[in-house]
């Protein structure tokens, strides 16, 4: 009953907290209310989870979830090696540089551009995840495999989005650097590349995303016994849930963490861009 | 026409090239090992592509094992591929039903009430960038374990992942109107209601069509990897898996080309339903 | 074009002007933007009346708050201080009763509506039958001379004709007050002296009153019964100049001992009230 309660109290004082967040026009009202409602979430979920006695193979709390990750850092340090360090880091630098190479070839020829564009553009929108199994049966089953699908995963975005920044350049700077008789790499150099690194950054950022979600998913087709996907698909059948949702939080932290670190090394990259003047 | 059709067509043939090649490579040590003592190098060659479970299947092996694993079987018995693609289109089409039901819906809250920007927003940004991929095969037990299993726990991990691209999508069009359009349904002392039917809403067509087609590609994925954990009874995961389990890479090609298929076919429909759209605007979204 | 006025029988909301209140009366207005550091008096102390039936400009240098004070007068922006008053109401009263219609720099039109149905919008919003809405958007196409292009969308037109579809809606709910922004400050000269004829003419035939922000000296002087110049930082009037040339005017006009004499005028206060900082 008590429960019942103090879940009745969250969901009133709840909204009304946030709308008076949310009036307030400072900077401490725009970061306070996600904030807030993120504790608000956690704190329903708790109550909800502990008051009506959810069963932990249900759903646990955000105390257990907590009190799990303090107990296994071990293996998730030893899960985060073998997923992230081994297997997402060097698939996502290969795929987004051979991605990037690839386009700065393909923007030699205009014939090769529209014959590559349209199919990369059609792969990307693509279930590319599937082809986890068949780098599994390549490459083995350790981080090998895992690296190659995240490189599959990571490289036809990259090549998009890349060549579109390429061709983005407009005429009049081209017709400059034309002006100057530049050099084709000069050309690339100092004003194709950074004038399509707002491009690049996008795909790399979306790319840190599609990354994870390959080497997590690749694991479920079959890995050594260490590994952020293994693990999930274990205790979830041994109804670990606490366990699963620990290692969940950090595929979490690190995929906006690696978001975030691109976001700040893209806004000092390319502060000139219209997107970051005020 | 052909002058768009002829790189294309080009790139699909270099790309049908090193494919053989490639198949020719790879199985090259299987074939040998298989083939019959004192056989020729070239024999060798055309066994490469006549292997049951070859590394790298090539294109026709791929083509030959669709069309008799789709046209072989009626559509309702579970060794047919058609079926296993109908199992998982059926739940990333009703996933991406509610996640566009849900999206545009939410979006147009974000819009409109501030408490709901606010405290939304971020988290919706923020769980974009976390692989809510890894999420999968957890819900679809728990959901399994308070009775829901088949199509639905399919369904709403597709609809899961398919909602944030249409979520910010419309929230991006419903904003999209410049301070000139919005001030000139001011000048009208238009209602609220009049702004959003007339201004807000025809301005977010050109951003939801876009987003739509990353949400469909997404739907897809979700039904798919959530299909890996439940054992694998139906669909193109399940394909996927089994094919692992046992080895048949050709199974596997065929499950892939199929999510390939399926993927390009919502694709198709979308642009379609865009192209009605464009049709009545004389040519532009 | 002037062909096409004639054998359009518009009615002229032309205002009785029996109780000879202005339009438009500014008070003492002032209208800050911002705080602390980055405040910005984009308009001080600005006294003015608008008499009804007059074309009046508004004239100076970017930043002389010039459309800031069209804005104020549409309730785009709110008075900081003074009291300004539109058709005997506060602005916010005027909008919701509909009093003008608004020409912004850009035609800002809808791109997935037709031309019709863009004029059609405001016809819309007050909620006028659908026959009466086509009526009179055919009725304002024409006038304006896009009528056989009402079926197009805007960005199948050239910029004056889609300058001129966005002065059609203005007109289409038949205001007696017309506030135009820099309406032709993006077209070519030929555009621009056409549309300026255009203008003269449908001001002179309906006799409703415009308020016109331009940094134009020759279109001020030509289309304008008043104009006034104005300063910037801050932005306030500097002087109200009468414009004494015949009321039907044609662009040979411009080329006048009359018409030159009253450009000097607008230039020499222009100059005066604009220290080229």
């Amino acid at each position: 009953m008590n429960a019942g309660v103090a879940l009745l109290l969250l969901a009133i004082g709840g909204p009304v907290l946030l709308a008076l967040l949310a009036r307030s026009d400072g900077r401490a009202g725009r970061v306070a209310t996600p904030l807030v409602f993120g504790a608000l979430v956690l704190l329903a979920w708790q109550v909800v989870c502990a008051g009506f006695g959810v069963p932990k193979i249900l759903l646990p709390t955000p105390s257990e979830v907590a009190l799990a990750i303090a107990h296994h850092v071990p293996m998730l340090a030893a899960d985060f090696m073998q997923t992230v360090v081994r297997s997402v880091l060097p698939g996502w630098l290969i795929g987004c540089g051979s991605g990037l190479l690839a386009a700065i070839l393909l923007d030699r020829s205009e014939f090769l551009r529209r014959g590559v564009l349209p199919l990369g553009s059609l792969v990307s929108a693509m279930p590319i995840v599937g082809v986890a199994p068949i780098m599994v049966m390549w490459f083995g089953f350790d981080w090998q495999s895992k690296a190659a699908v995240v490189v599959v995963m990571t490289f036809f975005p990259m090549l998009v989005n890349a060549t579109a920044g390429l061709a983005s350049t407009g005429a009049m700077e081209r017709d400059l650097m034309r002006s100057y008789a530049a050099r084709d790499w000069q050309t690339l150099f100092k004003l194709r590349l950074p004038n399509a690194l707002p491009f690049i950054f996008n795909a790399l950022k979306l790319n840190s995303t599609l990354a994870l979600i390959g080497a997590i998913v690749a694991e479920f087709f079959g890995t050594p016994i260490v590994g952020m996907g293994f693990r999930i698909s274990t205790e979830v059948a041994r109804m670990n849930l606490d366990v699963v949702w620990a290692e969940i939080t950090l595929a979490a932290v690190v995929g906006s963490a690696s978001f975030a670190v691109l976001a700040l090394i893209e806004r000092t990259v390319t502060f000139w861009h219209p997107s970051f003047r005020t | 026409m052909i002058r768009r059709a002829a790189p294309v067509a080009v790139v699909m043939l270099a790309v049908l090239v090193v494919w053989y090649a490639a198949s020719v490579w790879l199985n090259y040590d299987t074939a040998a090992n298989l083939a019959d003592e004192g056989a020729t190098r070239w024999q060798i060659v055309g066994d490469t592509m006549r292997l049951d479970r070859p590394l790298l299947p090539a294109p026709h092996q791929i083509v030959a094992e669709m069309i008799t694993s789709i046209f072989g079987y009626p559509p309702d018995n579970p060794r047919s591929l058609l079926y296993h693609a109908a199992v998982t289109a059926y739940a990333a089409g009703v996933g991406f039903a509610i996640a566009l039901a849900l999206g545009v819906v939410l979006a147009v809250g974000i819009v409109h009430v501030r408490t709901l920007e606010r405290s939304l927003m971020l988290w919706i940004i923020a769980s974009q960038t976390v692989p809510v991929l890894a999420i999968a095969p957890m819900v679809v037990v728990v959901l399994g374990n308070i009775g829901l299993r088949g199509m639905l726990p399919k369904a709403l991990i597709a609809g899961w992942l398919s909602f944030f691209p249409i979520t910010t999508g419309m929230v991006t069009g419903l904003r999209a109107p410049d301070p000139m359009q919005r001030d000139l349904m001011r000048t009208y002392s238009a209602s609220g209601r009049q702004v959003f039917a007339m201004l807000r809403w025809p301005a977010s067509m050109a951003f939801l069509f876009p987003s739509l087609k990353v949400a469909a590609a997404l739907a897809l994925v979700g039904a798919i990897v959530a299909e890996l954990p439940t054992g694998a009874q139906a669909g193109l995961g399940a394909r996927l898996l089994t094919g692992s389990y046992y080895g048949q890479t050709l199974q596997i090609w065929a499950a892939l080309f199929a999510a390939a298929l399926l993927a390009l076919l919502a694709i198709a429909m979308i642009d379609l339903a865009q192209s009605g759209l464009v049709r009545r605007r004389g040519g532009r979204l | 074009m002037a062909a096409e006025l004639a054998v359009v029988a518009a009615t002229p909301p032309r205002a009785e002007t029996a109780d000879g209140a202005p339009v438009v009366r500014a008070q003492g207005l002032s209208i800050v933007f911002g705080s602390g550091d980055q405040r910005t008096t984009a308009l001080q102390d600005v006294t003015l009346d608008i008499a009804r039936g007059s074309f009046v400009s508004l004239i100076g240098p970017s930043g002389c708050g010039k459309t800031t004070l069209l804005r104020a007068i549409a309730d785009l922006e709110r008075p900081s201080a003074g009291t300004l008053v539109v058709n005997g109401m506060t602005p916010e009263r005027a909008r919701l009763a509909r009093a003008y219609g608004y020409v912004f720099q850009a035609p800002a039109l809808y791109p997935w509506r037709t031309v019709e149905r863009n004029v059609m919008l405001p016809l819309e919003i007050m909620g006028l039958k659908p026959e009466e809405r086509r009526k009179r958007a055919a009725r304002y196409l024409d006038l304006v001379g896009l009528g056989e292009f009402r079926r197009r969308f805007p960005w199948q037109l050239s910029g004056g004709m889609q300058q001129r579809a966005s002065i059609a809606r203005a007109l289409s709910f038949e205001p007696s007050l017309l506030l135009m922004d820099e309406p032709f400050g993006a077209l070519d000269e030929i555009t621009r002296d056409g549309l300026n004829m255009h203008l003269h003419e449908l001001w002179h035939r309906t006799g409703m009153t415009v308020v016109f922000v331009t940094h134009s000296i020759p279109e001020a002087v030509f289309l304008s019964s008043r104009i006034v110049v104005m300063s910037p930082r801050p932005g306030k009037v500097v002087d109200v100049i009468d414009v004494e040339l015949p009321a039907t005017r044609d662009l040979d006009l411009r080329e006048t001992p009359a018409f030159l004499k009253v450009a000097q005028r607008v230039r020499e206060v222009l100059r005066a009230g604009h220290s080229y900082d």
